[in-house]
């Protein structure tokens, strides 16, 4: 067992505890950043001017009108920009831009008294715009060649080989919807400047580090001119890694000009069009199997939508083609990205970052082909697993594999599977017009951030000479309890009661250079560092205690803040050592840091050891489904997933649970769309409010919700053995996807093979209920042996990177093609 | 009566929040009661959305508790007070007027401490039903309304059989849908307009589920039993033009009269004004599309429009009683609305919304219209002439002329909306929507048919999202009226069904789904019934 992993007697790690903030949360005590502004005088509010154009010039632009609107004090505009006019940190994301890139593209900002009177001087500022061609689809993209970024390529053996010698080899596509992050508290910053220039923005962030980057390059000033905290967050899931800076940005600009402060909150709607989502992606695809099921080879091009601008899209399609095995073995494999541009928000990060569109694929794949196959869905996925000894298509050994095992067949026994398939044969032998269906699938996530230098962090412990201590850490808070991991991890590494530790906000002035708090990670990063700096502290208290009880320091215990040797009864509590070491003159105060360790990775011949470990899970999922209407319901679900030794159990079920139904709500309900007609109103987005854009209720949750951690699931590598748990179980909910192919299937004979729109909606089962009803066996395509020339008459052409708009053609994916769905008017 | 004059210099009184009076003057028409609080250091209650779907604002108001009294059902108030749920993003904080708000912050007595704690504070922290937090005061709010709510945990709910919550109970979705009930009587739906992106429900759930009954000396509990906030005439001024720069505030005047005739003489005299109901659609359109109405003439308190009797051959349903009151008064007698209620909105939205303003705004896509259609329902429609009310009685089925026009005339309002008795003996309510709970139909469809010795004698189909108004499904009606209840009509009628109304592909389906879910809903009508009795409770 590692020192970093180990676990001393008496951990307050491990314990069961509410989130830290709970109290504040319930009595509305709690404070979000825009609850501050009840607070400061004389603050000035924000309205954004945004384009009526996906793709236009602006020719002109006149903000005297605004200016005569009472209670409007300052039309900002890039002339107003002392700095860099860009949000972004790869200069392709203009603050003011020239060139409105999406619909709804903020062109410049009010600042007036009131919000009321920004709104309407927002109206009044005049905005010419010379209109230019647009793509706002994928698919329209790829077939203008409209592409934006690197196109990296995860490969190994031999993909032509494989598919060879495979005896089975199907192929087809997917296409598939991004998703909207729906945090409820909306982007929010708050800015003011102090007497000597100083620019203190919060902000709801999930990385001060990089909103005082760019405020700081915005306004031409160096870091250190600018301070940004974040309190807290109302819900994160990626969509606060990079959008918050250009907000932050302004908010601060309004601010060094007016001499003020400046708040900024977008509206849901402003924040729904002006701000990224998850990546829709497009994908196209061969895979073989032998007469056994096992996967031979998988050729794919996934193709995202990664919208206006690159932002994290990089990044984000990195982690999808490092996760397309997902939990199975290919031996040949060639998978290729692409990045479309297209004249929409711009896609960014959320929770899973490009984990899940990468493993949908293959998901979506072995639920399609497996009863081509002949076999039952669960049985090709248990076939295919890893096992020890095995890496992944990018080279990293995939170590503990056997976990994939151990959770499956736990769910089989907890979960009571096999009973309950014959329940749910029984139930749909009775029911002509609703089906049950059960499905289980299985998770690998790789931990770690890919760009291996944000792999760091860092923390400021402090001991005041009462003994209460205070940690600051760089990690932010939005709901997944790092902060209460990380006063659990102080508490056991300086051996102290709970309520001996506070934690102070987030800032960049306590904690420099941070990563963002994502990829997972944040656990792992901050509680490294935050232990790091305890260990040093405990070090010196341990020294001055063993003068103090004459013993040698390696026989000093520090327990719930009581310290102790052995060979000896005397004790001193923590108070009394804290203030004898304090005058004795010892430092009582650490900066800790920590990077995780064994990681490389090759960006451009995409190979490597880019994770620190993977994390597994196993969910079965079990749904009814109106064969009348496509209406479900998620009757019962059972989870086993390893989040190592647990730092906070019911911090990391509230992850598990609330990562499981939000990539439900993914998967089969949220349903973002774009008006992607030819008319005025290209590239706006449709569903650009609450009541059109649905997230999961009290009715999506799924009726009887199981879940258990993986008991002797301890990992070496990280802190306190734990693992990281904030996007793996996202992925859990394929499940869901894949119960709902399988009643769908049962409409049909049996042996059925089911194509289902992604979100599978009521509207998208319907159709898959209709075409499933109509399907007769034999008319399913032949799979048999490969003839003599490599193909098979039957074989759709392979996918080529290099001629994007000849996509091969799926035969198992008529709706994409002029089936049910193409000519429903919604362009996808 | 009221003069322009009168509006113009109006301003309103106080509002008591958290035990503490607090004045409302400098509010506009348009201020809402989350931006009031928020104003006054109160951020408990959060804004997510601003339309009322996410619940992350809302508060508890003291409203009127009524029930149901006598043979007749009439609707009477019982002197006492109810703690009703309410999203503070919609009401206009001008309608706090004399009122009782209590808020996340005054359930804990204003701090912290664990141990001054609500009981559903102290459940919803110890069982990790808060995540990120930022939705958590306004599930508290709708929790602790559930929690108070008269006769929940000795099982006299108006929604719920105690076997809810067990998927197998009913083998109809509607059914299912209706009844999702903890074993202490709590009414999951209360929390169906609350929306949480981080837990994934289930800790909150079984929070809810965990409640107790309020201890003695609860103050909240104690003050059901006091007579409610009386409902003083409101008025706020309109904002001078060219307001000042320090408020930069636009808008017109509010108003509440006392009474039906005082309502009708202003709106005689100002028929631009805007009458404001339950404000679930009015609000979204100020907070969404900046609507700022010249006059906003409150209804929703008139005595006159909260009545409700069944008696002889109609139930009358006052236009302004919301639709949770509706739910509760009717107690289960008429089944098509207690399958349209659990599909109406949210609890939230429901304990605003009132009939006569769903009627009032004439949208295609309102979800009462269809069920209303199939009873037969009529409208009242009252006006002020010649020193006097004036009534018309309009059948539903004309009511609706166009996208968002109807008969109702400039100057008059929506009293009340009257079914006609017996009711028939099979009916349903079918709402095709993304989301079960509280989401915008793609198609809704009421079906009453009386089917006597297997024939059907008479059919009524309201349809609503297929066309530019809610319609009558006509031609469905007459292929099912005469023939026998049996596959051959209803595969003939479905097919007919499927081609009435002109849907429109939109966000929410395609026009050829909501095609296809006409007939199918023909088809599962039957499917489920094919051989119908008079559901029990049914009024014959």
């Amino acid at each position: 067992m590692s020192r970093l992993s180990e676990r001393p007697d008496g951990a307050v790690v491990g314990e069961a505890l509410p989130h830290e903030s709970a109290t504040l949360h319930v009595t509305g005590l709690a404070l979000y950043t825009d609850d501050l502004v009840a607070r400061t005088r004389d603050c000035l509010h924000a309205w954004p001017v945004q384009a009526p154009h996906a793709h236009a010039r602006v020719t002109g632009l006149r903000v005297e009108p605004a200016l005569n609107e009472p209670g409007v004090v300052r039309v900002l505009t890039a002339a107003d920009v002392p700095g860099v006019n860009d949000a972004g940190i790869k200069e392709d994301e203009p603050l003011f831009p020239t060139e409105v890139m999406f619909h709804g593209h903020a062109v410049c900002w009010v600042l007036a008294e009131t919000l009321e009177a920004a709104r309407r001087g927002a109206e009044r500022v005049e905005v010419d715009y010379r209109p230019l061609p647009s793509v706002v689809d994928l698919r329209g993209a790829i077939a203008a060649d409209s592409f934006q970024g690197a196109q990296p390529t995860v490969q190994r053996g031999d993909v032509g080989a494989g598919l060879a010698r495979s005896t089975h080899v199907f192929g087809g596509e997917i296409e598939f919807a991004g998703q909207e992050h729906f945090y409820l508290e909306t982007h929010c910053s708050l800015a003011h400047v102090d007497e000597a220039g100083q620019v203190f923005v919060q902000s709801s962030t999930q990385h001060p580090s990089e909103t005082q980057q760019i405020v700081a390059h915005v306004l031409g000033l160096r870091s250190h001119e600018v301070t940004v905290q974040c309190l807290r967050m109302g819900g994160g899931f990626g969509g606060k890694e990079m959008q918050p800076h250009g907000l932050a940005a302004i908010a601060a600009l309004g601010a060094t000009l007016t001499g003020r402060p400046v708040r900024l909150r977008l509206n849901r709607t402003q924040d729904l069009t002006m701000t990224g989502k998850r990546h829709g992606f497009h994908a196209s695809w061969r895979v073989g199997f032998d007469d056994d099921g096992l996967l031979q080879a998988l050729e794919a091009t996934l193709t995202s939508d990664g919208g206006w601008s690159l932002d994290l899209s990089e990044p984000v399609l990195a982690r999808a083609l490092c996760h397309v095995d997902n939990a199975y073995w290919v031996p040949d494999i060639r998978l290729t990205g692409r990045i479309a541009r297209t004249h929409k928000t711009s896609q960014t990060a959320f929770r899973g970052f490009g984990g899940p569109q990468g493993m949908l694929v293959l998901e979506d794949i072995l639920g399609r082909c497996a009863p081509r196959l002949g076999l039952d869905p669960a049985e090709l996925r248990r076939r295919n697993f890893y096992v020890d000894g095995q890496a992944t298509p990018y080279g990293q050994p995939v170590r503990h594999a056997e976990r994939l095992a151990t959770a499956w067949e736990q769910v089989h026994a907890t979960g009571d599977l096999a009973a309950r398939q014959e329940e749910v044969a029984r139930f749909n032998a009775d029911h002509p017009h609703r089906k049950r269906g059960l499905a289980v699938t299985p998770v690998k996530f790789g931990i770690s951030f890919n760009l291996t230098a944000f792999n760091q962090a860092g923390a400021l412990v402090h001991v005041y000479k009462d003994g209460s201590v205070l940690i600051n850490h760089g990690g932010t808070e939005m709901g997944q309890g790092l902060h209460t991991k990380m006063l659990q991890v102080a508490a056991t590494t300086l051996g102290v009661p709970l309520d001996t530790v506070r934690l102070a906000p987030t800032r960049t002035d306590k904690v420099p250079n941070t990563s963002a708090t994502a990829a997972s990670s944040g656990a792992d990063l901050n509680g490294g560092a935050v232990k790091d700096a305890c260990e040093q502290i405990r070090g010196r208290l341990t020294e001055a205690a063993a003068g103090a009880l004459g013993v040698p320091p390696g026989e000093v215990w520090i327990r719930d803040g009581v310290v102790g040797a052995g060979g000896t009864d005397r004790t001193l509590t923590w108070a009394e050592l804290v203030h004898a070491v304090y005058f004795a003159r010892v430092q009582l105060f650490a900066a800790g840091y920590y990077r995780t360790e064994g990681l490389h990775w090759d960006s451009t011949a995409m190979r490597g050891s880019p994770f620190k470990y993977f994390a597994y899970g196993v969910a079965a999922a079990e749904v009814e489904v109106d064969g009348f209407t496509g209406g479900y319901r998620t009757r019962r679900v059972d989870i086993v997933h390893d989040v190592g030794d647990s730092l906070s159990p019911l911090v990391d079920l509230g992850q598990i649970e609330g990562g499981f139904v939000q990539g439900a709500g993914w998967l089969t309900l949220e349903d973002l769309r774009w008006d992607t007609g030819d008319g005025e109103g290209t590239g706006r987005l449709a569903t650009q409010s609450a009541s059109t854009y649905k997230l999961p209720s009290f009715s999506e949750m799924p009726e009887v919700f199981n879940v258990a951690l993986l008991e002797r699931a301890h990992e070496d590598g990280a802190v306190y053995g734990s693992k990281a748990v904030g996007e793996p179980p996202l992925m859990l909910a394929f499940s869901v996807r894949e119960a709902l192919r399988a009643a769908v299937a049962a409409f049909g004979p049996p042996g059925t093979s089911v194509d289902l729109g992604c979100p599978s909606t009521p509207e998208a089962v319907y159709w898959a209920v209709v075409a499933a009803r109509s399907h007769r066996p034999e008319e399913t395509p032949r799979s048999g042996p490969t003839g003599a020339d490599g193909t098979r008459p039957d074989e759709p052409p392979p996918p080529d990177p290099d001629a994007p708009a000849r996509l091969p053609e799926s035969e198992l994916a008529p709706h994409l093609l002029g089936g049910p769905r193409a000519d429903v008017g919604e362009g996808r | 009566m009221t003069t322009a004059q009168e509006i113009a210099e109006g301003q309103p009184g106080s509002a008591t929040v958290n035990g503490r009076a607090r004045g409302l003057a400098g509010i506009t028409s348009h201020t809402t009661a989350l931006d009031w609080l928020r104003g006054l250091g109160l951020t408990g209650a959060k804004e997510g959305c601003a339309e009322g779907e996410c619940g992350a604002c809302s508060v508890l108001v003291a409203r009127p508790a009524i029930a149901a009294t006598g043979e007749s059902g009439a609707a009477q108030a019982t002197g006492g007070t109810e703690w009703v749920a309410l999203n503070a993003c919609l009401l206009p904080a001008a309608g706090l007027d004399g009122q009782e708000v209590v808020t996340a912050e005054g359930l804990a007595g204003g701090g912290s401490a664990p141990e001054r704690l609500h009981p559903v504070q102290r459940e919803l922290a110890d069982r990790g039903g808060s995540q990120c937090g930022y939705c958590t005061p306004g599930f508290v709010c709708s929790m602790a309304a559930e929690y108070y709510r008269p006769g929940r945990a000795d099982g006299s709910a108006e929604a719920g059989d105690p076997e809810a919550g067990d998927p197998e109970a009913g083998d109809h979705e509607a059914e299912r849908g209706a009844t999702e009930q903890g074993p202490n009587g709590f009414d999951l739906h209360a929390l169906g307009g609350n929306l949480c992106r981080c837990t994934g429900y289930r800790p909150i759930r079984d929070a809810a589920y965990a409640l107790g009954t309020p201890a003695a000396g609860d103050p909240l509990a104690e003050r059901r039993d006091r007579p409610p906030p009386a409902v003083p005439a409101t008025r706020v001024s309109p904002a001078p033009s060219g307001s000042a720069r320090s408020s930069g505030s636009t808008g017109g005047g509010y108003l509440r009269p006392g009474s039906l005739a005082e309502a009708l003489e202003i709106l005689a005299e100002h028929p631009e004004a805007t009458v404001l109901a339950g404000s679930t659609d009015l609000g979204v359109e100020v907070n969404l599309r900046g609507a700022r109405p010249a006059y906003l003439l409150a209804v929703d308190r008139l005595p006159e429009l909260r009545g409700l009797a069944a008696a002889g051959e109609q139930i009358r349903l006052g236009a302004a009683l919301s639709l949770t009151e509706v739910e509760r008064l009717l107690a289960r007698r008429v089944p098509l609305l207690d399958d349209l209620f659990w599909q109406f909105g949210s609890r939230l939205v429901r304990n605003a919304a009132t009939l006569g303003g769903n009627l009032g705004t004439g949208s295609p896509i309102g979800d009462a219209p269809p069920a209303l259609l199939a009873l037969d329902a009529s409208l009242v429609l009252a006006s002020w002439r010649d020193g006097g009310v004036v009534e018309r009685v309009v059948d539903l089925a004309d009511y609706f002329t166009g996208y968002r026009t109807t008969r109702r005339e400039p100057g008059e309002l929506i009293t009340e909306v009257v079914i006609p008795l017996p009711l028939a003996g099979l009916t349903a309510f079918h709402k095709i929507a993304k989301r079960r709970y509280d989401d915008i139909s793609s198609v809704a469809v009421g079906f009453a048919l009386d089917v006597h010795g297997g024939e059907v004698r008479r059919a009524r189909i309201g349809l609503g999202g297929v066309a530019a108004t809610p319609v009558r499904a006509r031609a469905t009606e007459e292929a099912l009226t005469g023939r026998p209840w049996d596959d051959r009509t209803v595969a003939a009628a479905a097919e007919r069904l499927a081609e009435e109304g002109t849907p429109l592909d939109d966000h929410r389906a395609s026009a050829r789904y909501r095609a296809a879910m006409l007939g199918e809903s023909l088809r599962k009508l039957y499917a489920e019934h094919p051989d119908p009795a008079l559901p029990d409770g049914a009024l014959a």
